[in-house]
Formats: C-alpha cells, structure tokens, sequence
C-alpha cells in the first residue's frame, strides 16, 4: 500500500526534454517503470528515452491516460505548469523546480483549494513508496520497503532518516518531501492523516525546520487524531534569526518559527522528538517498540 | 532582499504615499546643504544601514541647523553602528539621510506581509506605533488587527470597511490611511514584496498622515522579473563571503563559532550545525553546496570556508543522492593541495558512490579524518579542534 504513489500511478513529466528533467525521469522510470510521457510545448510528437512527448498537457492525458505529474520547468514558469496540470485534473501533481516567486504560488494555491489535484512541492525531492514507483530525485537505492512512513521539509535529511530506517530494518512506506518554501500544495497534516489510515504504515517520522508554523500545526493534530507512534526531528536549533538558511521558508521572523517552540509543541502532543539528527531511525525503532 | 531607507522613501513617493521631505548625503558637506535645501527648523540625521534599531544605537540625531546637520553627519558618517540586529560586529555607516522634522502627534503601525499559512496577503495595523512591534503581538495581541486579502479576488472595499471599523481614530485620518493601504498594497503586489512596514506611521499636529519609516523585503525568487528593485541592493551591506558563495551557486552564512561546515542540502546543512552543537562544539557557518555539486564547486566551498580565520576545523557531511560521492571526495583532494588546508579535516561520505569516493580519501596523501555518520564526524571535529590547540 503506502500512500499518494503505488502501482497504478502513471507518471508524466512537464518539463521532459530540460537536462534535469530527462535525467530524472530516466532514473525514476528506471527504478519503477511507472512513467507513461512527457510534456514540452512545441516538442509533441517527438520521443524521449522510450516515452512520447505531447505539447499540453490535456492531450498527454488523453493519450496515455497519466494520473500523475513531476515537475521539472525553470522557475519563472513553473507556477503555469502546475496550473496547467490542475486544470486538467492531473490527482498527483508533484513540483521539484526551486525558486518559484512567491506571488505565483498564490493563486496555485487557491486554485488548488477548489480542484481535486494534490501538489507536492514545490522545491521539494518528490515522493517514493519504496519498490512501487519513485516520483522525484532522491536516491532510489537507500530505501527499503517497509513500516515507516517519512514527511519532510528537508531533502538530503529525508535521505539521512530514510537509510537510517533502512539500517534499523525499520524500511519505508512511503516516504514524501513536502518542499522548503513558504507555500507549499501539502502540508503535515494531510500527510499525517493519511498515513494514520494507511495499513501499510505503522509508524512515522516527520522531520521539519524553522520558520512558519506548520510543525506546530501537525503537533495539535497528532495531539487529536494520531495513534501510530511519531517520531520528530526539527532542524536549525542553532539558526540565527532573521537569516534565510537556504530554503526560503527557512527563516525565523519577528521571533517566531523557532526550532525550540517547535520541538515543545511536539513534545507536549507526544512525539518522540530526537536532538540528534543522528539518532531518528533508533528513535523510532525505539517508539516502536514501546507501543509492542 | 532589503533595501535602505532613503530608497523605500523615494518608491514611496514615487507612489504617492506621503513621506517627508528628504535628501540623501555621504558627506558632511552634502549633508549641510541637504539642510539648506530643505529650509525647515529642524531636520533628522539618520544612519542608512541595513538594520532595526538605529535610534537607540545612535544612528538618529536632530539638527537644528546647517552646522550642526554638518557637524553630526561628520560624526556619524564613518562610525560603527550596533544595534540588536547587527550583532557585534556592527554596521559601517556609508550615507545619511536628512529628513525635514515633523510635529508628531500620534504614531501608528501599518505593514502588509504575505501570510504563508493562508496564502492571502496580511493588511495589519496596530494604534501602538512607535514601538518594538514584536513585544506588542506577544504582550498584547489585540491591539494589532489584521485582515487578510485574496490576491485573486483583489483588495475590495468591503474588508477596509472591515479593518476600518475596528480602527477608533477619526473619520480624516481613516480617509487618509484607506489611500494609503490601497496603494501600497498596489505596490506590494506588482513588486513581489515578502514585507512592507511602516513603523511609525505618523499623523503630524496638522493632521497629515506620514510615513516615517519604511522597511521593505522583497522576495528573492522573483528578483529576475523586478531589475528595477534588484538595482537598489548595496553589496557593502551584505557578507561579501555570502555574496561571493552565490555567485558560485553556494548558499553561505556567516556564524560566530570555528567549525567550518560544508555539507549538501539546506537541512542536513542546518542539522550538521545542530549536531556540532550537540557534541560541545560551534559552527562557524551554514554552507549547502546544493544538490548537483561539481569539483570547482567544492573548491569554492572550502576557499571561502577558509576565509574564515575563525575556522580551527572544517566538517564535510555528504549524504550523495543526485550529487556522486567519488566527485565530492576528487574535490576535497583537489582543493587540500591547492589550497593547503591547515586545521583538522573530518569527512564523512554516505550514498551514491560511497565506496569509490572513500577509496579515493584512502588512497590521498592528505590528513583526513573519516567519519562513519554525521554524529561520528560531529565528534572527531570537535575532538580534533580541542586537541590542536
């Protein structure tokens, strides 16, 4: 099982004909061949590592009947892309480009609210339910099928929780990088909702950072809904304030979205939250164990 | 992105929100006639730097004449300025700006900021002007109102009824401060600001509403589509080692202590600060070197690293996913001969090409520490800082 991703996912990729994108679709397509086309405006017609392109969207879906999209545009027009896949009613649509303005992401946001599309991203590795169907660019090979099911703002540190389950034999569900941006199509929450009702999924890790208050958010919903074990880690305890720590959701502003605040928060709902980010796959191998 | 005072002043008259008179000076001379040219009683002297808190530090200063314009802007120009946000180091002052001087009566709050949560933007005023904003949401949360606008739907007159309403001031100024929110909220819009604040707004014993400050942000995703902003960033106040890490495509962040870090990804490069910290030690810096990293880059990671005389030892922590670890590991042997790096070396390499990018370590002739995880490499660096001294 798993969530958001599983066998029935058929995969395009806007965006298929840019250096990344190619390169990414190859290795997805390759770890799970889920992948069914691509879409470059003004490339239809042509084919690109076995799969067909189209020009729009709408007619890649007609043809080949996708029910699922990464990413991989420039910036300045990715907003149109994800856009684009909403309007043709694309379920998953998964955003990996980093940079996009702020002021896009306002009314992809909005128009999200009213559709029935789900965005991942962006600015985000993607999402991976390990040996069913890989949708982004993390490393395929860490991952182990398995119990746990990974939520994170952070690329790279997904990795480090991910083959640290992997190494306490633990294994992953489904393992998803909800982006580093101030607006973001899925947060915590709907996340942690889903792998609450998820069979496959018997406990979780939810690994977050400073700024915004999405953590804080997730906590009051575990407090009330959450009876799988969750495990926490927040980065940037030693960030200075008012400093953008890459991300641009990364910031402390006016005080608040500190790592501190944050980790009390979970820890008032319950969550094993780990100091070290050394120390999640025994945390949760640990919470594990003490819920047998 | 921010930008000064004097430049958000003249992008606010430029659009017709009212601010006082004012002429920008970078020399005493300059700020003598600055005060002629303005030909008012009293004038402000007030330190351009990129930072809050100027007023306490000294960085503003009443003249009552051109002398006095002069002989202030002589002291000011040149000083270092400390506030509670520039930290130790202080901030050089380069320019002065010279403000005709109002006849306050009352001191409002208003700023516009894009509400991440909602994804609306955030109209908020508050009749506490003047004051340190932040204690006054934690002290006293209802005096700030706030209504949130749907950028799709647009800023409609029923929600300035709504902010209005709540607003106990007289019907003049409320006339006045709804011009204001509409254009500036205009403005915010078409020049992607990620915040807008005027801190105090004032209104003058004539009754003319004024904005005597103004902090702006701009978000730096969208500066390729605003030049215009994009042309008003000082370098001199900015980290010239930040500046120089984005040319190469790293993002860099001084810090006070003398672990130098260097790790891919903006969360492990957090949490590798963290873990230093854990185990006793202080990072020196944030730096991701992204997630497709070359050996020029890794160069370029390590020669700013060691501009940091600070530094007393360096930690790589590399969890290859996209990013080759045989690539990583030909970078540091590279930039250890060439650049000769003095202080203790701990690496740790997991993921893509693991064993290819160790055995490449191994075979060097180089004094590196490997690490088996990040929180064995946390240790030997910190160890190994505590025994070369």
């Amino acid at each position: 099982m798993g969530i958001l991703v599983g066998k029935d996912t058929r995969v395009i990729t806007q965006g298929i004909t840019g250096k990344s994108g190619l390169f990414h679709t190859k290795l997805s397509h390759e770890y799970a061949p889920r992948f069914v086309g691509g879409v470059t405006p003004g490339k239809g017609g042509e084919e690109v590592a076995g799969l067909p392109v189209f020009d729009t969207v709408r007619e890649a879906k007609e043809k080949t009947g996708c029910n699922a999209s990464m990413i991989f545009v420039p910036p300045p027009v990715a907003a149109d892309a994800i856009l684009e896949a909403i309007h043709c009613g694309i379920e998953l649509i998964v955003c990996i480009t980093e940079g996009i303005p702020v002021m896009d992401m306002i009314p992809v946001k909005k128009a999200l609210d009213r559709s029935r599309s789900r965005l991942i991203g962006p600015n985000c590795p993607g999402v991976i339910t390990p040996g069913s169907c890989k949708i982004g660019i993390m490393p395929g090979h860490v991952h182990r099928s398995g119990k746990v099911g990974i939520i994170s703002r952070s690329g790279t540190l997904t990795y480090e929780a991910v083959n640290q389950t992997s190494l306490v034999g633990l294994g992953q569900s489904t393992c998803v990088g909800i982006g580093g941006d101030p607006i973001i199509g899925t947060n915590f929450v709907d996340l942690l909702e889903m792998f609450e009702q998820d069979p496959q999924t018997e406990a979780i890790v939810m690994i977050g950072e400073i700024g915004g208050d999405a953590e804080i958010k997730a906590a009051a919903f575990i407090k009330a809904n959450v009876r799988k074990p969750v495990c926490g880690f927040i980065a940037g305890v030693t960030a200075p304030k008012g400093k953008r720590m890459g991300h641009a959701g990364a910031i402390i502003s006016g005080g608040k979205g500190t790592a501190q605040e944050k980790i009390e928060a979970l820890q008032a709902a319950g969550v094993t939250v780990s100091r070290s980010p050394a120390e999640i796959g025994k945390t949760m191998a640990k919470a594990l164990l003490r819920k047998i | 992105m921010n930008i000064h005072e004097y430049q958000a002043k003249r992008i606010f008259r430029s659009h017709q929100v009212p601010v006082p008179e004012g002429y920008l000076a970078r020399s005493p001379v300059e700020a003598e006639f600055a005060f002629r040219r303005l030909n008012v009683p009293v004038a402000v002297v007030k330190a351009q730097v990129h930072a809050g808190g100027r007023g306490k530090a000294g960085g503003v200063k009443l003249a009552n004449s051109p002398e006095a314009c002069r002989a202030i802007a002589d002291t000011m120009l040149g000083m270092t300025l400390r506030t509670h946000q520039t930290g130790e180091d202080g901030k050089l002052v380069r320019k002065v700006y010279i403000e005709a001087g109002s006849d306050i009566a009352k001191e409002y709050y208003l700023a516009l900021l894009v509400d991440r949560e909602t994804a609306n933007i955030a109209v908020m005023f508050s009749l506490a002007g003047g004051m340190d904003i932040e204690e006054v949401a934690s002290k006293t949360p209802e005096k700030i109102i706030t209504v949130r606008v749907d950028p799709t739907i647009g800023l409609h007159d029923f929600l300035l009824r709504e902010l209005l309403f709540r607003i106990d001031i007289p019907q003049e100024e409320k006339k006045q401060l709804k011009a204001i929110i509409q254009k500036l909220y205009s403005l915010f819009q078409k020049h992607d600001f990620s915040l807008l604040e005027i801190n105090p707004l004032v209104v003058t014993k004539d009754g003319k509403m004024l904005a005597l400050d103004g902090k702006m942000n701009f978000d730096d995703n969208a500066l390729f589509r605003q030049k215009e902003i994009d042309a008003l960033r000082d370098f001199d106040e900015e980290d010239m080692r930040e500046v120089e890490a984005s040319k190469h495509g790293l993002s860099y962040i001084g810090l006070d202590g003398s672990i130098g870090c260097m790790v891919n990804g903006a969360g492990l490069a957090m949490s590798t600060m963290d873990i230093i910290k854990v185990y006793g030690g202080e990072p020196a810096n944030f730096l991701d070197v992204g997630g497709g990293a070359n050996e020029d880059q890794v160069k370029n990671a390590f020669r700013i690293i060691l501009q940091d005389k600070k530094v007393e030892g360096i930690f790589v922590n590399i969890f290859g996913g996209i990013m080759r670890c045989d690539v990583i590991a030909k970078g540091i042997i590279h930039s250890g001969e060439e650049l000769g790096v003095k202080v203790p070396l701990v690496v740790r390499l997991e993921g893509t090409n693991v064993q290819e990018g160790k055995a490449i370590l191994a075979k060097s002739n180089l004094d590196i520490i490997s690490a088996e995880d990040m929180a064995d490499g946390a240790r030997k660096v910190v160890e190994a800082v505590k025994q070369a001294k």
